[in-house]
């Protein structure tokens, strides 16, 4: 039962995920989608009603601490793995005209 | 005395008795490197002259009296998705090819406070996401038992660095088997902690849920100690869980007293889904993988373990339950990297949202880009329900399997892979298939629980088998004691 993943859906995807994809990629992404979505619809063979979804196997909670900086003045250090810098800022291309 | 072969322990043992020096063990160390590394391409990063001087350092220290623990003065090598403070960190992905972190992970910064030196970065499939180190932008690694072949992944070159003594033992992460499957093929003994043993901060997430940090390393022995290193906390100490909410603080860390030569009355079952021999469909283990593991079994029978076969359910549901959560949670993880903070950034988008797409469609490799796809596929909006919530909702069902089986046993014993390690260029064609090859590590994952892989031997080609076992959650001790107590006897038969 392979799921038909459309141009569209591959589209909306790459948007999602931030991704400018050649149009061999997208072909094969295609591909991919489909073979993976198939083998996880296996899933579908169990009764999972009334089963409560796990996302952590322990309990987790908000830690929670003050709001204070503790590590110190570290901006130089910071921004030397910068891509681009002006001043004690990142530098960003355009954001809008 | 050829320090190179003595495990961690014993090096630290001679260093603090004044027989050997932290410095001569880190100029072994590069001697071997120096050697060996050009044809196993272990290492991302090797920075000697700093390295010297770590150990030059540590040494005045021991001397001194300020440092005195098992590990203090020992070489170690670091995966390179642990941030190192001065030292760059790579993932094995272009995107962070220049990133130098400006702190240490909290297991790299423990390892370092008790004298351990790190020696360098190790090379890993690309954000951990693979099982043979070939999906890093740097190379693959080949294993150093027959370098035709992959080392595992994606803690390969952890794994590789250990078994070819160009470190004494490594940090690796796992978060489907990424430290056991390398630590199998490569002959190392590696451990899973339960979920939350070790702080994550500093590890670059992948599935945070999943995510855990452990030792490879040469003995059960070794393990141990370097496991008490990573998991001690100051009870009551917030700090920790501070930086990791997911930490969780145990008392029991006194890991090293389990190192005991003793399975008397000890319950242990062996899944018989894990130990079917290999069909047609390429499902089930090799005939020489399972005679190694059953032959292990044998000999803990014989020493007084209750050893039993039993049906471990849902064993075909973990890969795409787990292939689905790791995948959401690698597409929202990996969000970060967009070229702004750090990393690297396509300098030819003229606009905001162009940089974002092209500095990631350039900087990350094609596995990566893969489950960004289908990751961000599973939690878009129609889809949600269907894919990732069944996916929890079946790893609620996987868990209570698990749970099931430790009423009875004390752990679970198996192969770690259903096979030894595949030739070099031989997996990256087909994702599902390697994906499959993690079929008995990535239910551990999902149920949080602590596992390890101890070499049991060889196949006709000469490379290693692991053996795994799976203990109940926070039950590290008993996985020790059984390992201890199999190290011991193999060693006990000369094989």
């Amino acid at each position: 039962m392979e799921k038909k993943i459309t141009d569209e859906t591959i589209e909306y995807v790459g948007i999602l995920a931030k991704l400018a994809l050649s149009g061999e990629e997208k072909k094969q992404a295609e591909r991919d989608m489909s073979r993976m979505l198939a083998y996880i619809d296996k899933l579908n063979e169990l009764d999972t009603a009334g089963v409560e979804p796990m996302s952590h196997v322990f309990p987790v909670q908000n830690v929670f601490r003050e709001d204070v900086v503790t590590n110190g003045e570290q901006t130089e250090k910071i921004l030397r793995n910068a891509p681009a810098r002006k001043d004690d800022m990142f530098a960003v291309p355009k954001t809008f005209d | 005395m050829e320090l190179l072969s003595l495990s961690a322990v014993e090096l630290g043992r001679l260093i603090r008795e004044g027989r050997a020096t932290a410095v001569e063990a880190m100029e072994a160390v590069l001697d071997k490197i120096e050697e060996t590394d050009e044809t196993y391409h272990c290492y991302v990063t090797v920075d000697k002259e700093h390295a010297l001087k770590k150990a030059a350092r540590v040494q005045e220290q021991i001397e001194a009296g300020e440092l005195s623990g098992p590990l203090a003065g020992v070489p170690m090598a670091v995966k390179d998705n642990l941030c190192t403070e001065g030292v760059r960190t790579t993932c094995g992905s272009r995107i962070l090819e220049n990133f130098v972190p400006t702190y240490s992970a909290d297991a790299v910064r423990k390892l370092e406070d008790a004298g351990a030196v790190m020696v360098g970065k190790t090379n890993m499939d690309e954000f951990a996401m693979g099982s043979t180190t070939e999906t890093s932008a740097y190379g693959s690694t080949r294993n150093p038992r027959n370098p035709e072949y992959v080392p595992g992944g994606s803690s390969g070159g952890s794994a590789a660095a250990v078994a070819a003594g160009e470190c004494f033992f490594a940090l690796g992460s796992d978060t489907g088997g990424s430290i056991r499957q390398p630590a199998s093929h490569c002959g190392v003994v590696g451990m899973k902690p339960t979920y939350g043993t070790v702080s994550r901060y500093g590890l670059v997430a992948y599935g945070s849920s999943l995510d855990q940090v452990g030792p490879l390393c040469r003995t059960v022995e070794d393990c141990a100690v370097i496991l008490e290193t990573l998991a001690s906390d100051v009870p009551g100490n917030t700090e920790p869980v501070c930086r990791d909410s997911t930490l969780i603080v145990r008392k029991d860390t006194d890991f090293t007293a389990a190192l005991k030569k003793d399975v008397k009355g000890m319950h242990i079952g062996i899944p018989i889904e894990y130990i079917s021999l290999r069909d047609k469909n390429n499902s089930g283990t090799d005939r020489e993988v399972r005679n190694a593991v059953l032959k292990a079994a044998e000999l803990l029978k014989a020493n007084g373990a209750v050893m039993e076969e039993f049906h471990l359910d849902l064993v075909d549901y973990a890969i795409p339950a787990y292939y689905t959560i790791a995948a959401a949670e690698a597409s929202s993880n990996l969000e970060r990297f967009d070229g702004i903070k750090y990393g690297y950034r396509d300098r030819d988008a003229r606009e905001l949202h162009q940089m974002y797409r092209q500095t990631r469609s350039r900087g990350f490799g094609a596995e990566v880009k893969r489950r960004i796809m289908l990751g961000s596929f599973v939690l878009s909006s129609g889809y949600y329900e269907a894919y990732y919530l069944k996916a929890l909702r079946v790893k609620a069902m996987i868990k209570q399997a698990f749970d099931r089986a430790f009423t009875k046993y004390d752990c679970i014993l198996g192969p770690v892979a259903p096979t030894t390690a595949p030739k070099l260029g031989k997996s990256l064609t087909d994702p599902i298939k390697m994906y499959l090859r993690d079929i008995y590590t990535i239910s551990v994952n999902l149920a949080g629980l602590p596992a390890m892989s101890i070499p049991c031997g060889t196949d006709g080609k000469g490379l290693p088998v692991g053996l795994q076992l799976i203990g109940d959650c926070f039950q590290e001790k008993k996985l020790l004691q059984i390992a201890y107590t199999y190290e011991r006897l193999r060693e006990g038969t000369g094989k």
